[in-house]
């Protein structure tokens, strides 16, 4: 296998990474959170490029709110309809960011393994970081999103079905992968979504232990269930860049920490209401 | 969080998690096994309950096979539970 190292406009050579974000069940988080991580790599300073694997549901372009300039896809790039110019989206934030959009046809054979992988070696001969957004799933869609990965943030819910898949989706990580076949391990995260502290607190839903204990994969983050990820998705800015949410904050963290930093984790306690919030049902 | 709520949650929290998490230990290491089982081993349990099938009246949950692997050796372990005799 070769790397293809480069160096950064600050000097600093490192290797083109690949990150999957995956997570088995359908709707938990992924593009939310591959939205948020990819964003968030960029404004630390790496080049970085989020793919959209879910094919013929392409959502991630309205979430980081670049869906009007979409011209070709990736399927058009595979095919050598258009070139890596032509099909990447710049990022109206960031200089240091682009997406890739899914392609919107219904041939669920559209994307093929050589294809994927011959974009991916041309990405990465640009790119510090690439962050794929996996479809839900573990059918064909979802196996090329994780198959060239050398990282993964399995994005679960603190709920059953959730955390089963999550458990599937780390199976498959450990034997059909790119790096399980060449007997390397690709770098697991644990990415709890959609967390409430007042319902764990009370007993009513699975705490961060809990799904810690039952997956024993490193946790990456906790991001609590938060009104700021509706409200970012709405206007098509990545969560992360509302500095102010709590969601917002706690990719933020996880972010960092993808980088390598040690962070105490944020927003596991419920916010102490007041009884009289508590009478009146106030938020 | 309604006034009414109020009252009926403190009187009945409840402790769902709890149950929730035991199931999916359980169900988690069940499909773990399965997952490190060799794909040949459920065409194997279906030959093996087809010839036993020929001499006595099974029924397929009578039949359990596993492979188990320790350290250098595999041991495939078959446990048939043949019916009572008349
Ligand atoms: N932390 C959160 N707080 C509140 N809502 C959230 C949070 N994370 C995600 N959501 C909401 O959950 C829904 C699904 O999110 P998203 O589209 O990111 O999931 P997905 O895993 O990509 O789904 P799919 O499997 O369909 O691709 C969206 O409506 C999103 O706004
Ligand atoms: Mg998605």
């Amino acid at each position: 296998m070769f790397f293809f190292t480069h160096s950064r406009s600050d000097g600093k050579v490192i290797l083109a990474k690949i990150i999957v974000i995956t997570s088995g069940k359908g709707g938990v988080g992924k593009t939310t959170t591959s939205a948020a991580i990819g964003t968030g790599l960029a404004l630390r300073g790496f080049k970085t490029v989020i793919v959209d694997f879910d094919v013929g549901l392409r959502n991630l372009d309205l979430i980081m709110g670049c869906e009007r300039r979409v011209v070709y896809d990736f399927v058009n790039l595979i095919n050598g309809d258009s070139n890596l110019n032509q099909t990447l989206i710049k990022d109206k934030r960031s200089d240091n960011l682009y997406i890739l959009p899914a392609s919107q046809t219904r041939d669920k054979d559209a994307l093929t393994q050589e294809g994927v992988e011959k974009v991916l070696e041309e990405l990465k001969q640009t790119f510090d970081y690439i962050v794929c957004d996996s479809p839900a799933g573990i059918e064909k869609g979802a196996h090329l999103a994780m198959y060239f990965a050398d990282e993964a943030v399995v994005v679960t819910n603190p709920e059953v079905s959730s955390v089963r898949d999550s458990d599937r989706i780390l199976g498959l990580l450990s034997s059909k992968s790119r790096r399980a076949e060449s007997g390397e391990r690709i770098k697991e995260h644990l990415l709890l979504t959609r967390y409430n502290p007042a319902r764990a607190e009370l007993g009513e839903m699975l705490t961060v232990s809990d799904v810690e204990d039952i997956l024993s994969i490193p946790l990456l983050g906790v991001i609590p269930e938060s009104q700021a990820v509706l409200k970012a998705s709405n206007q098509g800015v990545p969560v992360i860049m509302d500095e102010i949410s709590d969601a917002g904050q706690a990719y933020g963290d996880a972010v960092d920490r993808l980088l390598g930093e040690t962070k105490p984790h944020r927003f596991l306690e419920a916010q102490k209401k007041s009884l009289l919030q508590r009478l009146f049902g106030g938020r | 969080m309604s006034l009414f709520d109020y009252f009926r949650d403190r009187k009945k929290p409840a402790k769902t998690a709890s149950v929730a998490k035991e199931r999916l230990q359980i169900i988690v290491a069940h499909e773990r096994g399965q997952r490190s089982q060799p794909d040949y081993l459920p065409q194997l349990q279906q030959e093996i309950i087809d010839v036993i099938s020929k001499y006595v009246q099974i029924d397929r949950d009578q039949v359990h096979v596993a492979l188990d692997n320790q350290n250098d050796c595999s041991i495939l372990e078959l446990n048939v539970t043949l019916p009572e005799r008349p």
